[in-house]
């Protein structure tokens, strides 16, 4: 009776040992928690815009053919080990690496290596309106329409195993740039036809398979996803053992998070609060200026704005330097070029127009104004880190504009109907933004000022200026980038001639993160990416 | 009482598609297209817009689009989200557990803090602890649940230290998906133990905020409804025939002051819901008024008005076996 009672009373010390044992474990793990801002739309990055899928999904789980390099936006080789373009600069030839694994979960077991069906099946379900899976989850592939894919792959060839071939319909060079974006993730074809079988296709856009430095475990909306190390990763298993993104959406919340402890990295947290997080001892701020640009589009094609006096005017009246100080506390630049300094091709040389009210008078007296005009100024009603608040700026902006006789009324809306009555022109003056997408600058001068965007409304300012738009499109389809930077300087001097903006500012970029997180760098492209992140 | 299942049972029809087309009309008449609000600053072709548009099925006429979402849902299928691409009854239940959690826990607190409250101010009638309650419970009845909650992180989270900023659990506990509610899903975790206790230090202060409207109704109600009771007769009676004070104050008196009581209880229903919208966003706690909310703020259609249709379906429920609950109890109500 006795020793059973003893065998009994021996079973929950076990259980307390093994418990003991396990949270031991537990925290020799090494589990980093981001506490992201929101929660992805989805886990496949192909059918994805917002930076919440592209660092829930394309940065921890995939690869793609090239990749940018940590920290900047140099391309680099990724599953594809090098590439040759063909002369004429339609033909590229992708080398693929070899005995590169996809993960392995409880829902999928990889039978073979990426290979060059894993291209052609990723690249054809965006392409071909035919393929299995081409119209699941919704079929729309905003992001690689928007580049203009859809239209410059002409077919993908699969020479062996090893070798793809991207035949174009024209040569453009920031192609390359394109194949290192999120959307350009390369899919499982195997998990593919696994599904297809069984019917699940949407299953590969909620439960993603890749070949990337984590493997996803599960999600839980607005809540968190939980990601374990790739322990056949092609460049080394991650230090980090776990990986949890603890969805947080309010900033001042996540700011909280991280000084309890409860996170160890939080993205774009309120410039208001840098003072107090630099002056903690236990956080690091990182900062780096921002692939973006802030400017106030001018509706061109809407009196009294077609006169460039007039445009000239509006660039001289505005004290854009009290705006870097009030709105963006300092952390940001006056901008003069559209593209920010931190792009190749960013010209030096263009001359800015100062602020200088007396010459602003003067623009306006030669343009037939002499005592202003009335107009109608839109602010933007949310906040982005290239433009932190809006109404602010819109105020001050104001307050300018008053001062060289310019009435300017101030009107918002809410965000979906800014876009919507912007996109059909219905703004005189309107306050907007940009972040860049691939480095290359084309992804700001083509998609915010040629003629073609101006029917697409993502040129605000309406403007379709053919001596600039010559010199984007002969930069665009160079291949030397020496001549592409030539041809971009100048394109950034007839932009500044014309004036269809004011270029407003350059903001900076901030990580707010626990000391013993190290190894990370930003991305100038505004995502997050753990691989080779270390907790010490 | 069949028949005035029955009854009763028709009238929820006209409600239900009063709320179909409210909800469906009334997200309608927010400017802001979801397509535009996906594709932000970017913008896209007309033709890639056309194409999106087409997928959402936004590119059918209103009448046609009412038509699909009423008729789909009597099928059972609530459509499936804009922003999640997940069908929205799979992300309904997912989330509906939280806020049932939060309400649950929310209600009882409320109960057994504001009914022995309400007895005591009752009994010590126009007494200091009497005033002082009846004044704190106006404050806590008119106090707004947004601003109530930013206080509590501030003093509790922030200052003291003692409990989490926000969400549900802490993250490092890996609590396998059970039955929804992490007050049970967390005993078959590995770390049982401290997992509890973290869902508890992460339920505490959201119960609080919401639960305080409802503590201080059950606190006034149960004070009146006691006053009324204690001046009884039959009160009088019991403590003739020698049964002490305490013995006829609850056996007696609460037990008959309880009536009106589980009435406003029941009723909390819909305060608890809509209390929980402001709550949740608050505290990022992943139920159903943050879902909501966030659904406005993106304009998910058919997450809005299929989520409002079974909130309201819930509540109709609810209400619909609490009258039948009295037309049982009393035959007088059926032929109402």
């Amino acid at each position: 009776m006795r020793q059973n009672f003893m065998k009994l009373a021996l079973i929950p010390a076990l259980g307390l040992l093994a418990t003991a044992a396990f949270s031991q474990q537990a925290q020799a793990a090494k589990t980093f928690v981001y506490c992201s801002e929101a929660s992805p739309k989805t886990f496949n990055p192909q059918l994805g815009t917002d930076g919440a899928t592209f660092n829930a999904s394309s940065r921890p789980v995939y690869n793609r053919l090239v990749d940018f390099e940590r920290g900047t936006t140099k391309v680099i080789p990724s599953l594809a080990e090098k590439w040759d373009v063909s002369k004429d600069g339609k033909t590229i030839t992708f080398h693929l690496r070899k005995n590169v694994q996809f993960h392995t979960t409880p829902y999928f077991t990889p039978t073979r290596p990426f290979n060059a069906d894993d291209v052609l099946f990723t690249f054809n379900r965006m392409l071909k309106a035919d393929h299995p899976y081409n119209k699941v989850s919704g079929g729309v592939y905003e992001y690689f329409t928007s580049m203009d894919m859809n239209k410059l792959i002409k077919s993908i060839d699969k020479v062996d195993d090893h070798t793809v071939k991207f035949v174009l319909t024209r040569a453009e060079a920031p192609i390359i740039a394109n194949m290192a974006m999120d959307f350009a993730s390369i899919l499982s074809a195997e998990y593919g036809d696994q599904l297809l079988k069984a019917k699940k296709q949407e299953m590969m856009d909620i439960q993603p398979v890749g070949t990337g430095p984590f493997v996803w475990k599960s999600y839980r909306k607005d809540s968190e996803i939980r990601y374990e190390a790739n322990p056949t990763y092609f460049e080394g298993k991650s230090p980090l053992d776990r990986l949890v993104f603890a969805i947080t959406k309010d900033p001042n919340v996540r700011i909280q998070k991280l000084k309890r402890g409860e996170c160890h990295f939080v993205a774009e947290p309120p410039p208001t609060d840098l003072k107090a997080l630099r002056a903690d001892s236990k956080i690091t701020v990182m900062e780096q200026e921002g692939l973006n640009v802030a400017y106030l589009g001018i509706n061109v094609t809407k009196p009294p704005f077609d006169k460039l006096e007039v445009r000239k005017a509006l660039a001289h009246a505005l004290n854009r330097q009290s705006y870097i100080d009030a709105i963006y506390l300092g952390n940001a630049v006056v901008a003069k070029n559209p593209i920010p300094p931190t792009m190749w091709s960013y010209n030096e040389k263009t001359v800015d127009d100062d602020f200088d009210i007396a010459k602003s008078k003067q623009l306006l007296t030669k343009a037939g104004f002499p005592n202003g005009f009335q107009t109608t100024l839109w602010y933007m009603p949310v906040s982005r880190p290239y433009n932190p608040n809006g109404k602010k700026m819109g105020e001050m902006m104001q307050a300018d504009l008053a001062k060289v006789g310019i009435k300017a009324d101030l009107q918002t809306f809410d965000w979906g109907a800014y876009l919507d009555k912007a996109r059909a022109g219905q703004h005189q003056l309107i306050m907007m933004g940009w972040t860049g997408d691939n480095g290359d600058p084309d992804n700001f001068l083509s998609v915010l000022l040629s003629c073609e965007a101006a029917k697409n409304g993502s040129n605000y300012s309406r403007w379709c200026y053919q001596p600039f738009e010559k010199l984007i499109d002969q930069a665009k389809v160079g291949s030397d980038q020496k001549a592409r930077t030539k041809l971009y300087q100048e394109a950034q001097i007839v932009f500044k001639s014309q004036a269809p903006w004011v270029t407003l500012a350059h903001s900076k970029a901030f990580r707010a993160m626990t000391k013993n997180v190290q190894g990370y760098k930003m991305s100038p492209l505004g995502t997050d990416a753990f691989y080779g992140v270390d907790l010490k | 009482m069949f028949r005035y299942l029955l009854k009763r049972l028709a009238e929820v029809i006209p409600t239900l598609i009063g709320i179909t087309l409210i909800s469906f009309a009334l997200i309608r008449l927010i400017p802001g297209d979801p397509v535009l609000l996906m594709i932000g600053e970017r913008g896209a072709s007309p033709e890639v817009l056309a194409e999106m548009r087409s997928a959402y099925g936004l590119d059918k006429p209103l009448p046609v689009q009412y038509g699909v979402f009423v008729g789909n849902a009597l099928k059972g299928d609530l459509g499936t989200s804009i922003t999640s691409s997940r069908p929205v009854s799979e992300e309904f239940s997912e989330r509906f557990t939280a806020t049932l959690e939060l309400g649950v826990v929310a209600l009882i607190l409320a109960i057994l803090i504001g009914l022995p409250l309400g007895v005591l101010a009752a009994v010590k009638r126009n007494s200091l602890f009497d005033y002082s309650l009846m004044t704190t419970s106006l404050i806590g009845y008119s106090m707004p649940i947004f601003w109530w909650g930013l206080i509590l992180i501030l003093i509790f989270s922030v200052q003291l230290g003692w409990t989490p900023v926000a969400g549900r659990m802490d993250v490092m506990y890996d609590v396998p998906h059970w039955t929804g509610f992490y007050l049970l899903d967390v005993w078959k975790s590995t770390e049982a133990w401290p997992a509890f206790k973290s869902a508890v230090s992460h339920l505490i202060l959201p119960a609080i905020a919401l639960g305080t409207i409802p503590l201080a109704t059950i606190a006034r109600m149960t004070r009146s409804s006691m006053l009324e009771v204690l001046g009884e007769d039959y009160m009088r009676t019991a403590r003739a025939k020698g049964l002490s004070r305490t013995r006829v104050i609850f056996l007696h008196g609460l037990r008959n002051a309880l009536v009106p009581v589980i009435t406003v209880i029941g009723l909390m229903a819909g305060t608890i819901v809509t209390g929980a919208v402001l709550t949740e966003t608050i505290f990022s706690w992943p139920g159903i008024g943050l879902w909501l909310v966030d659904s406005v703020r993106q304009r998910d259609y058919p997450v809005i008005q299929s989520g409002i249709l079974l909130i309201a379906t819930i509540i109709i429920v609810v209400n619909l076996l609490v009258d039948l609950a009295y037309a049982w109890a009393n035959p007088r109500l059926r032929g109402k």
